[in-house]
């Protein structure tokens, strides 16, 4: 490598997501120089997919009126199953209203306020105070005693990313966009930064920073069946574990989105339901009452994904060419809202269902949607096992959503942990003098050169990328779904360590020169089975059930033997992470009952 | 339903390997039920030719990312039904843009750089007061703000935009729907006489000839032609006061 296309930064933030950017935003007001490595331009991140909202609790509206911070960390941590760090949430839900706010003042068009009475699908009559108008307003999301969650109709994630990207222009925050970080340079004690590929042309250059952030978003499409954007493929999360010393919290805990559309597994937001829409069976009937009379279709997802499935099991599914599936009911909400307040919905369903919600159903069923783990870090977001490493967002394990997120909570904890998280960087960079040692980043550079001229010389190995691929993805969503049971997840293991034994004898058909998409999925394959056989290996493990983890076999949550979080870490050389556990931190509200989701569920 | 078999000539060019000369190479594929651009490039990167160089993230039509020359229109591939198009199907990548490879072009850099020619962020003196509440704005309001902000960065307009493709410097619709986006927003205290500096020149909202190519085709369906009459109307007036 030539040292005059070494990349020098105080702050290194590989992704460019709303974490990323929030955090970048905070450590550029702090004076510090920061690079954004980005897979895409940011305003084409995952993060502007978010459709539904942004929890925070500002209690403007009338169902939402006496809703308070305690409130919010109530329904947070029932959420998640009393897996979560109570510490956290705390800190959480109190920031989240500063950071709704901050957001309009940078300018966010969130929905606001109508004063004046209306009726609710369900015939309640509410009032919207004139005091109130044109406050920002909030719907209702699943799992939460309040309205809570601020939108911007229903493309808030959108309208998020450009504003935050604004002011990521406005400031001149440096972004590389089309790179790909392939390694974390460090020594065992300290991270110096990351080789990083140009997804333009396929050069490698190392980039060297006084604190490096992660913020990579999540790995759905591992899953192959996902809502997930193509790009989300953990990469962020698998250079972490790559370091051996940095260690994946709850892996097993992977979320399902109660209503991806068939066959295209695009996602339609919660808000349909918090709105008041409903799910309905084959014979048209509203099944969720049955199972859950108090929440009905609003329960959390990782409950009314279960009670679907299993309601599909019982022979109430509608039969489709892409199995079966169930039916999506807002044609009651009528047109004027769904096409204002639901309306990249109704586009969604007419660019990829070609049909109009106003008069027909949709088509849905449960799709693996955002992981609640991720890089483990302390409540500063500083990742364990690494000296000047953080990470931020759904690459994170903060550990916010402990096994189960509520709707609403992700964009939210984007930008409440970007702003933490930043300041945090922005201090530790400040104390820090830049230094690193030259041996070390032209090892790791020559370390990924190897690997790219080896897959270019086509001289050993015969296994196919896409097929090993496509393995991985049947073995994740045939045997690590939301319904677990041992024997499944062992054989899921077996077969995911010999995919990744095969991994290393990947033969591209291409040349691999240039910005060749073959070289690309061969580098990434071998740290998304490392991901797969975390989450596998940790479902194996965790023999109670809790949030989104539902074992079959044992389908209890077990507070004695497992209120603690997993801890995956992956030794040099090995082919199984090695686990660990550590103690929840629970601060304030003991272990109780959720109010949803009553488990076992009973056979037919 | 009859299979079709689809041919499609796909414009191939890897600036690595630049001895082989940029051509259109023909592949063939079977029609399945509900295929998109999406499945088809993907099945043909993944059966035929692992080299093939194209761009998808969302592929829910909403990042903006996969827009290319589908049969000479500019478009979202993702979206796209192979049902809508006749059994020769030839893909190019958008012009106006730099060619990364393949249908793969380099809509990045251009629109950070057309945000920082606009200076398309929210301009104001009002500190940011973390214990207060949030300013008001009425919701039809913050519903206007919402439609202009649906923008996806595509570079369809651009592409579809004769006067883009001649010059170089030209902001087009996505960048003159940008300024009446900040326009109408009371957050932004930037007046109308100091937006006409910066886009009140054939460079900005001047320079559109009417073709109106960008509103037919915008896959959002913004009101192109609307926000570019409201953004004209506004600089003509502060060019008349600013005579005065």
């Amino acid at each position: 490598m030539k040292w005059t296309e070494a990349h020098l930064t105080d702050v290194l933030v590989i992704g460019a997501g709303l974490a990323g950017e929030r955090v970048a935003i905070e450590a550029a007001s702090h004076g510090h120089q920061v690079t954004i490595l980005s897979l895409v331009p940011p305003r084409r991140s995952h993060s502007t997919a978010a459709q539904g909202g942004m929890q925070a609790s500002l209690g403007n509206v009338a169902m939402g009126y006496g809703d308070n911070p305690d409130v919010h960390f109530a329904d947070t941590v029932k959420g998640s199953d009393w897996g979560c760090d109570q510490e956290v949430a705390r800190l959480f839900v109190e920031m989240a209203p500063i950071a709704v706010r901050q957001l309009s003042h940078w300018g966010v068009p969130w929905s606001r306020v109508v004063p004046g009475k209306r009726m609710l699908p369900d015939g309640t009559e509410v009032e919207e105070l004139p005091e109130k108008a044109g406050l920002i307003a909030q719907r209702q999301f699943g799992g939460t005693a309040r309205w809570r969650t601020c939108f911007a109709a229903d493309g808030t994630g959108h309208v998020l990313q450009y504003a935050m990207d604004s002011v990521v222009v406005k400031l001149g925050v440096t972004v590389h966009d089309r790179t790909e970080a392939l390694s974390l340079i460090h020594d065992g004690e300290t991270c110096y930064g990351a080789v990083a590929l140009s997804l333009r042309d396929g050069s490698l250059r190392p980039y060297l920073a006084k604190a490096t952030v992660i913020a990579t978003g999540g790995y759905g499409r591992i899953y192959g069946v996902s809502t997930n954007a193509v790009i989300n493929e953990g990469t962020g999360m698998a250079i972490a574990l790559d370091t051996g010393v940095v260690p994946l919290g709850n892996m097993e805990a992977v979320q399902f989105h109660p209503t991806g559309i068939v066959p295209a597994h695009i996602l339609v937001t919660e808000g349909c339901r918090g709105d008041g829409g409903y799910l309905l069976d084959k014979d048209l009937h509203r099944f969720m009452p049955e199972y859950e009379p108090v929440k009905k279709e609003i329960a959390s997802r990782d409950v009314v994904s279960r009670w679907m499935v299993h309601h599909i099991r019982r022979g109430f599914g509608v039969d489709s060419p892409y199995g079966p599936h169930l039916w999506l009911d807002i044609r009651h909400l009528g047109r004027e809202h769904i096409w204002t307040n639901l309306r990249e919905v109704a586009t969604i369903c007419k660019n990829f269902l070609g049909i109009d919600p106003v008069d027909s159903l949709i088509p849905v069923t449960p799709t693996q949607h955002y992981s609640m783990g991720g890089v483990r870090t302390n409540k500063d977001g500083a990742a364990y096992g690494l000296q000047g490493l953080f990470a931020a967002g759904e690459a994170a394990c903060w550990d916010l959503h402990g096994f189960n997120r509520l709707g609403g909570n992700s964009l939210a904890e984007t930008v409440v942990a970007g702003m933490v998280v930043g300041g945090k960087v922005a201090d530790f960079a400040r104390q820090q003098s830049m230094s690193f040692p030259f041996g070390l980043v032209t090892e790791a550079v020559r370390a990924q050169q190897e690997r790219l001229d080896h897959l270019r010389r086509r001289a050993h190995g015969s296994e196919d990328v896409y097929q090993l691929r496509r393995r991985m993805e049947e073995t994740l969503s045939d045997n690590v779904g939301i319904f677990r049971t041992g024997e499944r997840l062992q054989e899921a293991v077996a077969i995911l360590q010999d995919l990744h034994q095969r991994a290393g004898q990947i033969r591209l058909r291409s040349s691999g020169l240039g910005p060749n998409p073959e070289l690309f999925a061969a580098l990434r394959l071998p740290g998304m089975l490392k991901l797969a056989l975390c989450i596998s290996q940790g479902a194996l493990q965790r023999t109670e059930s809790r949030g989104s983890h539902y074992r079959e076999d044992f389908p209890r949550r077990d507070d004695d033997n497992w209120l603690k979080r997993t801890l995956a870490y992956w030794p040099q050389g090995a082919d199984l992470p090695k686990l660990e556990y550590e103690p929840v931190n629970i601060t304030e509200l003991p272990p109780g009952d959720r109010g949803y989701g009553g488990m076992p569920i009973a056979g037919d | 339903m009859a299979q079709r078999l689809l041919t499609f000539e796909i414009f191939r060019y890897n600036p690595a390997s630049p001895e082989i000369l940029p051509r259109l190479q023909e592949f063939h594929l079977e029609e399945t039920q509900g295929m998109t651009l999406f499945i088809a490039l993907n099945r043909l990167r993944e059966e035929q030719d692992p080299s093939l160089m194209f761009d998808f993230v969302c592929r829910a039509a909403v990042c903006g990312s996969c827009a290319i020359l589908i049969n000479g229109r500019p478009g979202l591939a993702c979206k796209t039904l192979t049902h809508d198009l006749p059994d020769k199907i030839v893909l190019m990548p958008l012009p106006v843009f730099k060619l990364v490879g393949d249908l793969s072009v380099d809509t990045g850099v251009w629109f950070r750089h057309l945000n920082e020619r606009t200076e398309a962020w929210i301009h104001t003196d009002k500190i940011f007061d973390r214990q207060g509440p949030e300013d008001r704005m009425d919701n039809p309001l913050a519903h206007q703000i919402y439609e202009a902000e649906r923008c996806i960065e595509c570079g369809t307009c651009i592409a579809a935009c004769a006067t883009a493709n001649m010059r170089a410097d030209f902001l087009g619709a996505a960048g003159l729907n940008r300024i009446a986006r900040f326009l109408i927003d009371p957050r932004d205290e930037r007046s109308p006489r100091q937006v006409f500096e910066v886009v009140g020149t054939d460079e900005g909202v001047f320079g559109c000839v009417g073709l109106m190519a960008c509103d037919d085709l915008c896959p959002m369906e913004i009101p192109l032609q609307a926000q570019l009459a409201h953004v004209r109307r506004k600089m003509a007036l502060a060019a008349l006061r600013k005579k005065k």
